[in-house]
């Protein structure tokens, strides 16, 4: 499945490899961050509608 | 027709987002995954730099949206300063660490490519030096935004910062050019790989590109909201407190 | 605005910390960095504009948060703004105040340190041109580092992470300068950028302070 990659193969996987868990961690971390503020704002609105 | 200016309104920027944004995610996810797969099976080696030409799909589109990324933040700080618009300090807020990321990446990759082509993981080439500075830049507008309790504040304070460190951020491109002029010659590959690929590495190429580019527009776009909505979040929890 | 550089200028003489401190780190550094590379004297003539440099801007870092902080805290920073002086005023002269108590002594100082770095005859004359030529904008710059983090406590640490990067073409052109100038080359190039970096930041760079200023004022 993977296709011939030379003497390199360790640099290409490896560059790959970290490129790719970076961008995974940037995107995980944006989209808990949004879940979480959205939650914590709808709790809010919702405390904020009760009262009213 | 609509002014763009509608969409510095925060209720309407969610709203128009919340509706593009799975669209833009998804078609950034699209490209990526084909870009990079047919970059990474369907395309032959580089008679020259062998299989590590794979990494130019990482590396170029990284590199681009590092300094696009800056770019967005000047713009958005720009319109702060000017027309004092929420929405745009909050997105340049939001870009920074995305931009900060792709410096990471480019340097990275940049790195592990240099290791076996120019036999060193790192050497004081102008454009790996910018890069690094650039990354200093990010790290130091990223800092200034946390450290600063007040909104408005911090959006004043560090749009300032943004342009003078544009300034200097081409500044010290030109410095650091000069710079290592004096020590040694240029390297001996050109980082300039998109004017001497054929069109077998220039097409996934493309592709990648604009993967990175949708990506960087969906994450901003998440990020914003973020941004607003904690912003809101605290408000409101400010106003129980007074209440 | 005389007043203001005079007061400015005796307080730093009075607290003691102006000229001396920098000075002393200047020198420490120095000897340290002879320590961290070794004694020998080819490498350290070769290293020594880079050393010299390096310390000056670390040495003029040191003092940069006193420019805004202490003023800041007593309350005279509020005093200084509904002054009729403007803003722009206000920050040069503070730059300038740093200057006269941080750079000019670490000017005076720079040839005698080279001494101990057995700088090259030919550089000291160049080394000495290129800091007087550098630290106006690396003062400048820092006026403006301090005005931006003015209201943040223990902001010394952010202070040098902004400040930094802002001084790297500086760096590069000052040292440069110097480096040639030790090895006998032609210097009108990095000279010339070193000047227009300065004079550009002296022109401009007090507005972007004075901006940061009000708003943390506000």
């Amino acid at each position: 499945m993977i296709p011939d990659l030379g003497k390199y193969a360790a640099e290409v996987l490896s560059a790959y490899g970290a490129s790719l868990v970076i961008l995974a961690v940037l995107i995980g971390l944006s989209v808990r961050r949004a879940r979480k503020v959205r939650r914590e704002l709808e709790q809010l609105e919702g405390r904020r509608h009760e009262t009213d | 027709m609509a002014s763009i200016w509608e969409y510095a309104n925060p209720v309407k920027f969610i709203r128009t987002t919340d509706r593009v944004l799975p669209w833009v995610a998804w078609l950034a996810g699209a490209c990526l995954v084909v870009g990079l797969i047919w970059g990474f099976f369907f395309t032959p080696d580089d008679f020259r730099q062998g299989s590590t030409v794979k990494i130019i799909y990482l590396h170029v589109p990284a590199a681009l949206m590092a300094i696009n990324a800056w770019l967005m933040m000047l713009v958005a700080s720009l319109i702060w300063l000017v027309r004092r618009h929420h929405v745009s300090a909050l997105a340049a807020r939001a870009a920074a660490p995305v931009g900060a990321v792709m410096t990471v990446i480019a340097l990275v990759t940049g790195a592990i490519w240099g290791q076996p082509m120019w036999g060193t993981w790192w050497a004081w080439d102008p454009r790996l030096t910018s890069f690094l500075i650039l990354f200093l830049f990010y790290l130091g507008y990223i800092a200034l935004w946390e450290a600063i309790e007040t909104p408005d504040t911090a959006a004043d304070l560090t749009s300032v910062l943004c342009l003078v460190g544009s300034v200097f951020a081409l500044l010290s491109r030109y410095a650091v050019n000069f710079w290592n002029q004096g020590l040694h010659q240029g390297a001996s590959l050109s980082l300039d790989k998109e004017k001497n690929v054929a069109d077998v590495f220039y097409l996934p190429l493309l592709v990648c590109i604009a993967g990175f580019v949708l990506l960087f527009i969906a994450l901003v776009f998440l990020r914003t909201q973020t941004e607003i909505r904690a912003r809101r979040a605290r408000a409101l929890l400010a106003r129980e407190r007074m209440g | 605005m005389r007043a203001l550089l005079l007061r400015d200028l005796r307080l730093a003489m009075r607290a003691g910390g102006g000229f001396g401190l920098g000075l002393a780190f200047f020198l420490i550094v120095t000897v340290l960095v002879t320590f961290g590379v070794g004694p020998e004297s080819a490498l350290l003539a070769r290293i020594a504009p880079g050393i010299l440099w390096i310390g000056a801007l670390l040495a003029c870092l040191l003092s940069l948060d006193r420019i805004f902080a202490l003023d800041w805290e007593d309350g005279s920073l509020d005093l200084i703004a509904t002054s009729p002086l403007p803003m722009e005023a206000v920050a040069s002269v503070k730059a300038l105040a740093h200057w006269i108590t941080t750079g000019l002594p670490l000017v005076i100082a720079a040839p005698f340190f080279g001494l101990l770095l057995s700088l090259p005859g030919p550089g000291y004359g160049w080394l000495t041109l290129s800091l007087v030529l550098g630290t106006p904008a690396l003062s400048v710059i820092g006026t403006f580092g301090g005005a931006l983090t003015v209201g943040i406590k223990r902001g010394g640490l952010l202070l040098s992470l902004l400040v930094l990067p802002l001084y790297v073409p500086t760096l590069i052109f000052g040292a440069e300068v110097a480096r040639r100038g030790a090895e006998g080359l032609a210097v009108a190039t990095p000279a010339l950028m070193l000047a227009g970096i300065t004079f550009g930041s002296i022109a401009l760079l007090p507005f972007a302070s004075a901006m940061v200023l009000r708003v943390n004022l506000r």
